[in-house]
């Protein structure tokens, strides 16, 4: 393979085209015609990762703005996963709810350009246009429910949030851009770098902007407010998307920002994200708790998982960036299995997404009650899965770091958050339902997808070491 | 700022005119007011209940998507202004921009939001079978 | 106060002005006008940072097609008034939280941008690169078309997406 111009961006082009694609055959579809447009869907998807695979160790840029390093191509990974695993999920229950299913894969392909853009972007201005292109679609999927009030009500909400982080993100973007004369990231880095640009009130004033806009996206306390409502008005198969894509793209954009560009301002960002990080796991885990909503409760237990991921940039290190992209791997494929596993058992009409719904789910569904076991001993940290080893990893940068507040407060807080995710795994077993309800069928395709990716959560717990190997490796040619 | 005298000229003879002509009949126009001239035209037909009602969702429609065109327009612009110095590779990267928006372009298209009027509605048809009063209900497109 | 300054003025109160009564009065119809005055006056000051493409599209997009919008935007929520009618004749000190801890918050962050802005004068910003001043429709076109040209091809996925979602959201019914 030479290499051309284009290196780069081949893998976006592939999910471009898969989007376009989608959106020509919808619109030439007839009424009540069926087609394979999730199957399209998952030929540019799988395109897009063969393409980050064969990308990998070959540091392309293209255009001056995008750049196909290994940290880059490991989070699109991460990224091309979350939307391989949600167009799989979402076959059946398209259908069956009666999504207009040629918009929904197109936005969803969209979304997942914007993501991996903003993952790869080098300019600022690029991390924002990728931004809003991720943004607008995924507000449309969070409202995409026809005739549901909750569902546009979340994106309503999300929309209004959303559209202010926006411009705070802008904005801060127009300082840094007053002050360094570039939307480069080298070169912003280089002007930081060369001067000591510390106490200097503009520059404070763009990272305070930026951290703003970013923590929005991530769903960080104090910008959390529109998560639990998003995600709970949201079609589960959507907040399982978003909760994952969305953050691992932005948490993404945020460390390449914060940890290579602004990196020599560390004594300045450093404290701010240490109290956001702490507050948020503090709170994401109390507030969690008292939550009756499944998909509430995992709202605000993926607040929590923001604030473990804003442990790991603070603490900076080498082990905390690589621990940032391990966390993210084993975030989003629990995470997208565990919205996945609400959305196959319930619809628009009954969501079954109340805790009481979930008791005694083993005589009904056994398979799917096993399946969610383990993705909620994931999201607590229990060995042997990916979440307990995430965890264990961020901690120890933050303890290598010297923040050991912070890793304590971590610790409590999973222990607390054990209590939340325990109480469903005894719903489901350990309690019976007086009116059984006739069971949802469930799709072969989407069984073995959940299937495939606990394997991959508990391959993650059990043998980890392969995939931190790569992240470490991909993330120090970076920064 | 050289060059922007003759906008500037213009925009104050454009404000002055819209600004004197309105004072100026104030003055020199006969004012010999009657009911019926105070009501507001509605075609020469008194005018029935309440003017600002609930308009269709496709006004909406329409404008958002000339909003979203308008902004493919504006970006031409700076190109034509700079063709000469961009050769092909600019109108390359023009073409690729545009038929992205075609594709656009051909899904609302077919979608039929380009269409107007009850005619359009694929259900507007069944409801003429069917009566009066839900077409009716169709034409004003607040069907539920 | 030189010419230029004495624009600077205008211009800015225009937007100032114009802005102000987009909040502070209650007919969301002349909130829509008021906003395309402030417009103008935004528009008026993008020409003496000699920009005019900007100052143009300000007015094509901004004040055209975007309140266009709005105006269908408000004829479609068919509200004369914004809502809340029950406490809008009372004194804005006793009006209900939310609204005063966003007031509060917005007045913080104006006095920090001041402050900001105001220490920032004398250290001597913009010291990175200086780059050739882009001012004609020329220069934009040229610099849109060779550095930022991967950036202008991904705006048009935006207005893709955003076309899309405007029509899914807008349908009015499951075909």
């Amino acid at each position: 393979m030479g290499t051309s111009a284009f290196d780069a961006v081949i893998p976006v082009i592939c999910v471009t085209l898969a989007g376009l694609v989608v959106l020509l055959a919808e619109s030439f579809r007839k009424k009540q015609e069926r087609m394979p447009l999730g199957g399209l869907a998952l030929i540019g998807l799988i395109g897009a990762v063969i393409a980050c695979v064969l990308l990998w160790d070959r540091n392309a840029t293209s255009f001056g703005m995008v750049t196909a390093d290994n940290y880059a191509l490991f989070v699109n990974l991460i990224i091309l996963t979350v939307g391989i695993l949600t167009v799989v999920f979402s076959q059946h229950t398209v259908e069956r709810d009666g999504l207009p299913a040629g918009e929904y894969y197109a936005l969803l392909l969209f979304a997942i350009v914007g993501m991996m853009l903003m993952v790869q972007a080098t300019d600022l201005l690029l991390v924002f246009l990728a931004l809003e292109t991720m943004s607008i679609a995924v507000y449309v999927l969070t409202g995409i429910r026809f005739n549901d009030a909750r569902g546009t009500e979340a994106a309503f909400k999300y929309f209004l949030l959303g559209a202010f982080a926006s411009a705070f993100l802008l904005y801060g973007i127009a300082f840094l851009f007053g002050v360094t004369g570039t939307t480069s990231l080298d070169g912003i880095g280089t002007v930081v770098a060369a001067q000591s640009m510390s106490g200097n009130p503009m520059i404070l004033a763009a990272i305070a902007l930026l951290i703003v806009g970013f923590g929005f996206k991530v769903g960080v306390v104090p910008f959390h407010q529109w998560s639990p409502d998003a995600y709970e008005g949201a079609p589960a198969l959507v907040t399982g998307f978003m909760s994952t894509g969305v953050k691992a793209a932005a948490m993404a954009a945020f460390a390449r920002i914060f940890l290579s560009s602004l990196e020599p301002m560390i004594t300045d960002w450093a404290p701010v994200l240490w109290g956001v990080a702490a507050i948020t796991m503090i709170l994401g885990t109390v507030v969690g708790v008292a939550q009756t909503n499944l998909k509430r409760m995992l709202a605000y237990s993926s607040i929590a998982h923001a604030g473990y991921l804003l442990v790991g940039i603070v603490a900076g290190n080498e082990v905390g960036k690589a621990a940032i992209l391990f966390y993210l791997a084993a975030y989003a494929l629990t995470n997208v299995a565990g919205f996945a596993i609400i959305g196959l058992l319930g619809t628009k009409a009954a969501p079954n997404d109340d805790l009481r719904d979930y008791a005694g789910l083993w005589h009904t569904h056994p398979a799917l009650a096993g399946l969610m076991t383990i993705v909620l001993l994931s999201l607590g940290g229990f060995p042997p899965t990916a979440g307990f080893i995430a965890k264990w990893y961020i901690f120890s940068a933050a303890v290598g770091s010297g923040y050991y507040w912070l890793a304590i407060i971590g610790f409590l807080s999973s222990v607390v958050s054990v209590f939340f995710y325990l109480r469903i795994v005894v719903m489901m077993f350990m309690t019976e339902r007086d009116a059984r309800p006739v069971p949802l069928p469930v799709a072969a395709s989407a069984m073995a997808g959940l299937a495939v990716t606990v394997a991959a959560i508990l391959y993650l717990g059990i043998l980890p070491s392969r995939v931190i190997d790569l992240a470490a490796a991909s993330i120090s040619t970076v920064f | 700022m050289e060059g922007w005298g003759g906008i500037g000229v213009m925009m104050a003879v454009a404000i002055g005119f819209g600004i004197s002509s309105v004072i100026l009949s104030q003055f020199l126009g006969p004012s010999n007011p009657t009911p019926e001239k105070e009501a507001p035209y509605e075609c020469g037909v008194p005018p029935v209940g309440d003017a600002r009602e609930r308009q269709s969702v496709k006004f909406y429609l329409v404008a958002m998507i000339f909003l979203l065109f308008d902004i493919e327009v504006a970006f031409l612009y700076p190109w034509a202004m700079a063709l000469r110095d961009l050769g092909w590779f600019g109108l390359a990267q023009i073409t690729v921009f545009i038929l992205i928006l075609l594709v656009g372009y051909i899904y609302i298209w077919r979608k039929g939001v380009l269409d107007w009027g009850p005619e359009s509605d694929p259900d507007y048809h069944v409801a003429k079978v069917l009566g009066p009063s839900v077409v009716k209900r169709y034409r004003y497109g607040t069907g539920n | 106060m030189g010419s230029d300054q004495l624009l600077f003025v205008g211009f800015g109160a225009l937007a100032l002005l114009g802005a102000l009564a987009v909040v502070a009065q209650p007919n969301p119809v002349y909130s829509v006008i008021a906003l395309i005055v402030s417009f103008f006056g935004l528009s008026g000051l993008y020409v003496l940072l000699e920009s005019p493409f900007v100052a143009v599209v300000q007015i094509i997009i901004y004040a055209g097609a975007i309140m266009v919008l709005f105006l269908f935007v408000v004829m479609l929520l068919n509200a004369t008034r914004e809502d809340g009618s029950e406490w809008d004749r009372a004194h804005p000190y006793y009006r209900p939280g939310p609204m005063r801890l966003g007031a509060v918050l917005a007045v913080l962050f104006g006095v920090q941008m001041i402050w900001a802005l105001t220490r920032t004068v004398g250290l001597g910003v913009g010291v990175g690169e200086t780059r050739p001043a882009v001012e004609s429709v020329r220069d934009v076109g040229r610099v849109l078309f060779t550095d930022y040209m991967f950036a202008f091809e991904v705006t048009s996925i935006l207005i893709l997406a955003a076309m899309v979602g405007a029509v899914v959201l807008a349908r009015r019914r499951e075909e």
